[in-house]
């Protein structure tokens, strides 16, 4: 039988593509914003950088590898917190976890007075910045609270795109979030495949085995099975769109962190070796999508 | 100082013990998720630990790890403790904490343990927010995503002064694996930069805590010990009334603002510049 060639407008389409993955985290807020409203907040010359890398060795970065914008996205006023997975991992230490905290609090502030600024997080973290360790900790949990207060007023959405994947403590935080949106190339878990590696063993997880980790963490695996909301291909345009829509569909009545009941049943009834039916967790977790 | 050995599995739980002697009564819950109800100066409170489970049927959270049962159990617990508030004034909730961190395995990556803990965090936070004082006492180790889930979104943190009590972000040999960094590397490096270091007391210099209790026995505490965290707890229930219910206190206390210069100084531009931005944006 012989394939239909490619239609040459598809073909065409995807080397016209503008790949977000591949742009770093200031020009990812940059792209998701409406041209000409990108405003970055404590940017690299407010200089405000890491305090505990220098001592250790480490040559710091006058943004702390965090990004705060403002500006426009889908006719909103926007917030977009994006993370630099280049700068040490996308890991989160004390200036970059004060950052995104002061941030979700100010946006809060301006929703309790009645103007709704729309938060998006594009998270490209390993988690907590181990050099900074307990102080990165404090930071996730301030973060935590900050999102947890917002998410009453406005739906905070998230974007796992790519390269680093989104674990640790920042994995908690995009559970915490409205809507999580992910590209195949993204990866979702809260242990990294070699932490897993050394806390439990090889035989646990062999974090050398790439398909094995895409298949546990991958986007297209966590959209299976309704860990993420939505599956974007790596394209900066029908990402912003779908931020857009994700926010239009409002806060939801109950956030995937609330669904107790059917999760704690769903756990409970496979335990160590039930058999895992993706649809059977994307069930319980409501079958959401984002339209 | 080196870093506690790992809980035997047959060791009995030091969260229960606390758990028990400071509500003076047995733990409810059969499985790694306890619950006991006290009273801290007349008025009732709620306890809450995780602990060792030798049969918990997911072998990765047997040692008092958070794993997928506990993260939604416990969330599954404190929704049950604010439905039954929903009419009457909240009552205190304390976590005991004594945890290794959170449970590492496959299968509890396939089963969204990162959601697993959220909810457990998001339950917490929920009580707070409603107005329970939630007060996190940690006896033993309060580790990484394992605290993030039970004690880190707590109104006031309170920790026993004891070498067995640790605070901290990942394990001395991951932490090495993750950082390339050998252990003997990391310790030295844990002696000169506070955030890092792994002693309880370090940790108090960051401004975090609400308080070191002192003078107690964290392993096998005695009614003596137990009547002095009892007031400990009392007297954070009664600041944390007078406070707002966000965790800002962390960061605005004394300690904070000498350690944690650079959080200030990140708060105070990026409102400044907010608050700068066109009205159109």
């Amino acid at each position: 039988m012989n394939e239909p060639l490619p239609d040459e407008n598809v073909h065409r389409r995807w080397l016209a593509r503008a790949s977000f993955v591949e742009l770093n985290a200031r020009d990812r807020a940059r792209a998701l914003l409406d041209p000409g409203t990108f405003r970055e907040l404590l940017g690299p010359f407010d200089r405000v950088r890491s305090p505990w890398l220098p001592p250790q060795g480490i040559v710091a970065q006058s943004d702390d590898g965090t990004v705060i914008a403002r500006g426009r996205l889908a006719g909103s006023a926007a917030l977009v917190i994006a993370i630099e997975g280049a700068f040490q991992g996308g890991s989160i230490g004390e200036v970059g976890a004060a950052k995104i905290a002061a941030a979700l609090d100010l946006a809060l502030t301006d929703c309790q007075r009645g103007r709704l600024i729309y938060p998006v997080l594009i998270l490209e973290t390993g988690g907590v910045r181990l050099q900074e360790a307990n102080l990165g900790l404090a930071g996730v949990a301030e973060i935590h609270a900050a999102l947890l207060a917002l998410r009453a007023h406005v739906p905070v959405v998230a974007v796992v795109a790519g390269l680093i994947g989104c674990f640790g403590g920042m994995a908690i935080a995009a559970g915490l979030c409205s809507w999580v949106i992910a590209t195949r190339q993204g990866r979702l878990g809260l242990n990294g495949p070699e932490v897993i590696e050394e806390e439990a063993g090889l035989a646990e997880f062999d974090a050398r085995d790439r398909q094995l980790v895409w298949s546990v963490t991958g986007g297209a695996s966590r959209r299976a099975s309704g860990f993420v909301d939505e599956l974007v291909e790596d394209d900066c345009e029908p990402i912003a769109k779908m931020i857009g829509r994700a926010w239009a569909r409002g806060v939801p009545r109950i956030h995937a962190s609330e669904r107790v009941a059917p999760m704690q049943h769903l756990v409970a009834s496979l335990g160590a070796q039930g058999i895992i039916d993706p649809n059977a967790i994307r069930t319980a977790l409501g079958d959401r999508s984002i339209p | 100082m080196s870093e506690p050995s790992a809980v035997d599995l047959g060791a009995a739980s030091r969260g229960r013990a606390w758990l028990e002697g400071l509500a003076g009564t047995s733990a409810i819950g059969a499985h790694s998720v306890l619950t006991a109800d006290g009273t801290l100066e007349g008025e009732c409170v709620r306890y809450f630990t995780v602990g060792p489970d030798p049969a918990a049927r997911f072998p990765r959270a047997r040692r008092g790890e958070i794993g997928l049962a506990e993260g939604w159990g416990l969330a599954a617990l404190l929704r049950a403790t604010l439905g039954e508030d929903a009419n009457r004034s909240p009552r205190p909730l304390i976590a005991i904490v004594d945890s290794p961190g959170q449970a590492y395995g496959r299968r509890e990556e396939q089963l969204g343990i990162h959601l697993a803990c959220a909810a457990a965090v998001n339950a917490y936070a929920a009580a707070r927010m409603r107005g329970h004082p939630v007060i996190a006492l940690v006896v033993g180790r309060a580790m990484s995503g394992g605290f993030l889930a039970h004690g880190a979104q707590a109104n006031r943190i309170l920790a026993l002064d004891d070498p067995g009590v640790m605070i901290h972000a990942m394990g001395k040999k991951s932490a090495a694996r993750v950082t390339r960094r050998s252990v003997e590397e990391l310790t030295e490096l844990a002696r000169q930069s506070v955030p890092m270091a792994y002693d309880v007391q370090a940790y108090a210099q960051l401004g975090i805590l609400h308080g070191l209790i002192g003078g107690v026995s964290a392993a096998e505490p005695g009614e003596p010990d137990f009547a002095r965290v009892r007031s400990a707890l009392a007297e954070a229930i009664a600041d944390t009334r007078r406070g707002p219910s966000d965790l800002s206190p962390r960061w605005r206390s004394a300690v904070a603002q000498q350690t944690r210069r650079a959080t200030w100084e990140v708060r105070r531009l990026l409102a400044e510049q907010w608050d700068a931005l066109p009205a159109n944006l």
